[in-house]
């Protein structure tokens, strides 16, 4: 099942739990928060969880500087307008961590604003710990909790950058097994630690592992992407865009024809079905703070994706730039 | 932190320059007029510079060690430290300095300043008028908005460069009071470059003027 994109029917062989989840997934992001006007037609591309079948739009919205905001009511506005065209665009996963300053309580900031108009978020609440003191790991998720106005558990928790995985790891399954966490992972960004990263994988019954992962930095599909497969493990994309870097220097080149072949009306769509077509990929998480380029990027989570022979034309493509 | 060659530094970059300069414009709003007693404060100091009083330099230390705890606390500790987990940290430092400034130079009273100028109190002094006249004014060439601007007594960047001049013009140099002066030269300098903003090369031009100027200073002492 891994790798396998889903459209209209997404959990043909899924459990009652999964397909349960999956019918609320389509309800939230149909129903619950009315489609944006421009989004495009058709399902929302999703794929499964490895570890569970629950199926998961594959793109999210990450929050890495652009949702850190401080307390600047204006823009922790425009980030909860952001999270309303997300969700309405039919995303689910939001990604946070302690590390990204005021990130995690402008997401609860956009929640309890959503909440407030009457709208259900569909979110699937993706967060890290991310802390030398195994002792205060605890106290950590509970405070990111409350920053995001929770009032359930995670959806997923990982450890950041690997920090204290030795003692965070054994903590975070242990909480899983009780309940209080759905899934469990591990992340990293920019090629760091990655044999270590794989041991890990090897060793840990995961359900998520984070890593980068765009049309120019390709080095996990030597090894990690394989290995997540292998042990089915989720995987989520972070830096799609080389922090922006790589958006800004294609922009000035024009789309090729062919992005209309697989749906992309722009180079965002294009560089996220890129990162999405791969088997191994669960869901990308892109971060912005413009209402307008969630849009776009959502738009990536619509329409077909590239064949792997587009894959490499791609590449080729862009190393050429 | 392993593979700690592989960052660089806008990796340690939480915030957009948006957002960054978005905080100014908001600290400078909320604190209003807090600016017209800081820039009163500033000329107050210039005057007590050229005075004979002999309670002058301790005059002058309080008002700048107050400015860096004012820095520590309003800036640092109540407003930066919601975007930048790490300016709990500058706050702490902010707060040492202003202990340091009141211990040298209220307590000790060893921050006297010459009323025959050579020129490193020349440099001094100029560098203490430009923090609190022309510094201010930067962002305004570097295309930032007039609410955005940083102000002697209110913005760290003013109330560092104020405080180096006034510590090159002094009789002696206070060595023990440069290092975090000088370190927030350099974080502000990295800051800003990574920004990609046109600015950042002031701070540590000014940093190193003042390293050069305080080292030939001792060496001619020395001769």
């Amino acid at each position: 099942m891994n790798g396998k994109i889903h459209q209209a029917s997404p959990l043909a062989s899924a459990s009652r739990r999964t397909l349960l989840l999956s019918l609320a997934t389509q309800a939230a992001s149909s129903f619950l928060i009315p489609m944006n006007a421009s989004a495009q037609a058709g399902p929302v591309l999703t794929r499964p969880i490895p570890s569970s079948g629950e199926a998961l739009p594959v793109i999210g919205l990450g929050s890495w500087i652009t949702f850190n905001v401080g307390n600047d009511g204006v823009a922790r506005d425009n980030c909860a307008e952001v999270m309303r065209n997300f969700f309405a665009s039919g995303g689910r996963l939001i990604d946070s961590s302690p590390m990204y300053g005021s990130s995690q309580e402008v997401i609860g900031h956009g929640l309890g604003k959503l909440m407030k108009a009457g709208l259900q978020t569909p979110v699937f609440a993706a967060d890290k710990i991310w802390i030398s003191s195994a002792a205060r790991g605890r106290d950590q998720i509970e405070m990111s909790r409350q920053h995001w106005n929770l009032r359930r558990r995670f959806d997923l928790l990982q450890v950041h950058n690997l920090l204290a995985w030795q003692e965070h790891l054994p903590m975070l399954l242990a909480m899983k097994a009780a309940g209080q966490v759905g899934y469990v992972g591990i992340t990293t960004s920019e090629g760091r630690r990655h044999r270590e990263f794989e041991q890990i994988m090897a060793s840990q019954p995961l359900d998520f592992v984070e890593v980068t992962y765009n049309v120019l930095d390709r080095e996990v599909e030597q090894r990690i992407l394989p290995l997540a497969r292998e042990r089915r493990i989720g995987v989520i994309v972070n830096r799609p865009f080389r922090e922006g870097e790589l958006i800004r220097s294609v922009a000035r080149h024009p789309l090729p024809a062919w992005a209309a072949e697989i749906d992309c009306s722009n180079w965002a769509q294009l560089l996220l079905k890129f990162i999405v077509s791969h088997p191994a990929v669960t869901c990308a998480i892109p971060a912005t703070s413009s209402v307008a380029h969630v849009r776009e990027n959502m738009g990536a989570a619509y329409g077909r994706l590239p064949d792997e022979s587009m894959r490499r034309r791609l590449i080729a493509y862009v190393e050429k730039l | 932190m392993s593979e700690w060659w592989t960052y660089r530094p806008s990796d340690f970059l939480l915030f957009a320059p948006r957002t960054y300069y978005r905080l100014f414009e908001l600290y400078n709003t909320e604190v209003w007029p807090v600016h017209i007693v800081a820039l009163l404060a500033g000329v107050t100091i210039l005057v007590l510079m050229r005075s004979h009083a002999p309670w002058s330099g301790r005059l002058i230390a309080a008002m700048l060690a107050t400015c860096w705890l004012w820095v520590a606390w309003a800036f640092h500790w109540q407003r930066y430290a919601t975007i930048n987990w790490a300016a709990s940290y500058f706050a702490v430092g902010f707060a040492i300095e202003a202990l340091l400034l009141f211990w040298i130079g209220v307590v000790r009273d060893r921050l006297r300043f010459n009323t025959n100028r050579n020129a490193s109190t020349r440099i001094g002094v100029a560098m203490f008028v430009f923090a609190l006249t022309v510094q201010p004014l930067l962002g305004l060439l570097f295309g930032r908005h007039w609410l955005q601007l940083e102000v002697f007594g209110v913005a760290p960047g003013p109330t560092v460069v104020a405080t180096l001049g006034l510590l090159l013009a002094a009789k002696r140099i206070n060595w023990i009071a440069l290092p975090i002066p000088l370190l927030w030269c350099l974080l502000d300098g990295a800051t800003l470059w990574v920004m990609n903003a046109a600015d950042a090369f002031v701070l540590p031009v000014l940093a190193i003027i003042l390293v050069l100027l305080s080292t030939f200073r001792l060496s001619a002492a020395r001769r």
